[in-house]
């Protein structure tokens, strides 16, 4: 493979890697923070994906679209926590499950009630269409950078909030020992509403500024939800650091895995079992990935001060 | 209740054939046996959940590796039910040794998300196998075989064979339960440190259970190609893997038969929600949504 190649590979890993992390950011935080498992958070990426294409639809211009449905996004999630999610705090984990697969199935098919069981897509702004160059002859899609872009800013201003704020300074207490900062007299219910509309608009915006790039399906959220929770198993539960490493490191794995691996294979095998094997194999890279991490660190790779 | 709800499930099951040839209506019979097939799957995963208290999202990956045990060796010409059947049990007892091993490393949400995960690498390499259909599956060639003889090919038979292996999953369930290894599954989900300190390796009790677990969901899996002629990897799609774990939930996840219970009752509930609106989803998921709310407003203390 050139070096060309590999530098998009490269960049495309980065891309899938920051999107993963604004999806888990949110989500290892609910978890680390409650003890709460939120299966329906996948369904708020899928939603902020349809909800940009609405507001693109409806005031023609994505600029507009994508804010809009990152504000929609934090209404929607401050309404569930309202409504179901603070229900859920402290109970048995089945009867989350349960909840929220409900979630699931009624956001599902309302979205196929309201727009339709086919594909939707957004177009790429005027102001981000085209492609860049890059060495060796190659060319790289300028909104792919732009997303790549605006995903790094989202974490700096994220890793900000949370390193150098009082409310980070509680989520971080709260990922550690939720009870002993109750006890100091933090109302831990209301940080936990902030946590899951926060996450609910980063999910949200993920799947707004990803609407371009991807068929917006209503399914596209249950294959993001499953990595963003290897992404927290890996970066350890309630760690955000962990998550924005572990993010990166699933995304390129991901991406240059497949590629590397149908080049190496290619050479080793005969064509036929070449095709077969390739994509199973490759497939199955962030799975070993994690488990190979578990073997050696069962508290992921950065765990959240206080827990093992 | 639960007593009651797994009478009503048996009932309905052992009618099944009997409506279906009343009504001389082929499709009540094999909605009875998908229900039967997924109260088995159910009972599987109930005894990971139920009695190691290990919640697992990951047990469509058993249905599918037994399914696709089954086609394989259709291809190769074995599918013999007498061999294919014990391969395909064998065969999910051998994904679930090496998983359960990882993720027995872990407890809590943790076991779910990585259950989960394994599911969906099991789900992607069913898609890879471009010999086998790839992502869109591909039908058995006949009814497997069994002993030599046609038998399965009856519907009537085959449900009549799929109830004799549920009952005797339940049955197994709960000797196993009732026994010294389930009495130390049992402790190990309310202490599990305790049960350490008196000398069990909890970790291996659990793994043991998670194994036998997998082993009896490709069995689930096995029928489940079976009963439908067609194996594809939808069938280890992750959302049949919560809907599993709805089954038991709902079935109550104390007792393998409340599992079947709740399997029966879902499957039933999802036919006949689809069948009245194309969108009934929707309200299955208010249902669940529901109930779970309704479960957590019965079990909070009185105010």
């Amino acid at each position: 493979m050139s070096v060309g190649l590999l530098l998009v590979q490269t960049l495309n890993g980065l891309e899938l890697g920051v999107l993963l992390f604004l999806i888990a950011a949110g989500l290892t935080l609910v978890f680390g923070v409650m003890d709460v498992v939120n299966l329906a958070h996948g369904v708020q990426y899928m939603l902020g994906a349809y909800l940009a294409v609405a507001f693109a639809a409806a005031t023609g211009s994505f600029w507009l679209a994508v804010p809009l449905a990152a504000a929609a996004s934090l209404l929607l999630g401050a309404v569930l926590e309202r409504l179901v999610f603070r229900r859920l705090v402290g109970a048995d984990h089945l009867d989350q499950v349960l909840a929220t697969f409900g979630l699931i199935l009624l956001a599902e098919e309302g979205v196929k009630l309201v727009w339709g069981p086919a594909p939707r897509s957004l177009a790429i702004p005027d102001l981000l269409a085209g492609t860049v160059p890059l060495f060796g002859g190659l060319r790289y899609a300028v909104y792919r950078l732009a997303v790549l872009g605006a995903g790094l800013l989202v974490a700096g201003l994220l890793a900000l909030l949370i390193e150098r704020t009082r409310a980070g300074m509680r989520l971080r207490a709260g990922a550690s020992n939720a009870a002993m900062l109750s006890a100091l007299g933090v109302d831990v219910g209301r940080l936990f509403a902030l946590v899951l509309a926060a996450g609910a608009m980063l999910a949200g915006f993920a799947g707004a500024v990803a609407a371009p790039i991807v068929s917006v399906d209503p399914g596209m959220g249950g294959p993001v939800l499953i990595l963003a929770f290897v992404v927290i198993v890996l970066g350890g539960a309630g760690s955000v650091r962990g998550s924005f490493l572990a993010a990166l490191l699933v995304g390129l794995t991901d991406t240059l895995g497949r590629s590397l691996l149908d080049a190496a294979l290619a050479g080793a095998l005969p064509p036929a079992a070449a095709r077969t094997a390739g994509p199973a194999l490759a497939s199955m890279l962030i799975y070993l990935l994690m488990a190979a991490v578990l073997a050696f660190r069962p508290g992921g790779l950065l765990p959240a001060r206080g827990r093992a | 209740m639960t007593r009651l709800a797994a009478a009503l499930a048996a009932a309905l099951l052992l009618a099944a054939p009997l409506a279906a040839w009343a009504a001389g209506n082929a499709y009540l019979l094999a909605l009875g046996t998908r229900a039967a097939v997924f109260a088995l799957a159910a009972v599987s995963l109930q005894f990971v959940v139920g009695f190691a208290g290990l919640v697992s999202l990951g047990h469509a990956a058993f249905l599918g590796i037994g399914a696709y045990a089954l086609l394989m060796l259709g291809g190769a010409g074995l599918d013999e039910t007498l061999v294919s059947l014990p391969v395909a049990v064998l065969a999910g007892a051998l994904f679930a040794w090496p998983t359960g091993w990882v993720a027995l490393r872990t407890r809590g949400v943790t076991f779910l998300m990585i259950t989960l995960a394994f599911g969906q690498m099991a789900y992607f390499v069913a898609e890879a196998l471009a010999d086998y259909g790839g992502d869109d599956g591909m039908p058995l060639d006949r009814a497997p075989p069994l002993a030599g003889t046609a038998l399965l090919a009856q519907p009537v038979a085959f449900h009549l064979f799929v109830l004799l292996l549920l009952a005797a999953a339940i049955a197994a369930a709960r000797l196993l339960g009732a026994s010294r290894f389930g009495r130390v599954l049992r402790a190990a989900r309310q202490d599990a440190g305790r049960v350490a300190a008196l000398g069990f390796d909890v970790t291996r009790v659990r793994l043991i259970a998670y194994v036998a677990a997998g082993a009896a969901g490709a069995l689930a899996g096995w029928l489940l190609a079976v009963t439908t002629g067609f194996v594809s990897p939808a069938l280890l799609d992750w959302r049949v893997a919560g809907q599993l774990l709805v089954m038991v939930i709902l079935g109550g996840v104390a007792a393998p038969e409340g599992a079947a219970a709740g399997a029966v009752g879902l499957v039933l509930a999802e036919e006949a929600l689809s069948a009245a609106s194309e969108h009934g989803r929707i309200a299955l998921g208010a249902l669940l949504l529901g109930a779970a709310l309704l479960r957590l407003r019965l079990r909070a203390p009185a105010r």
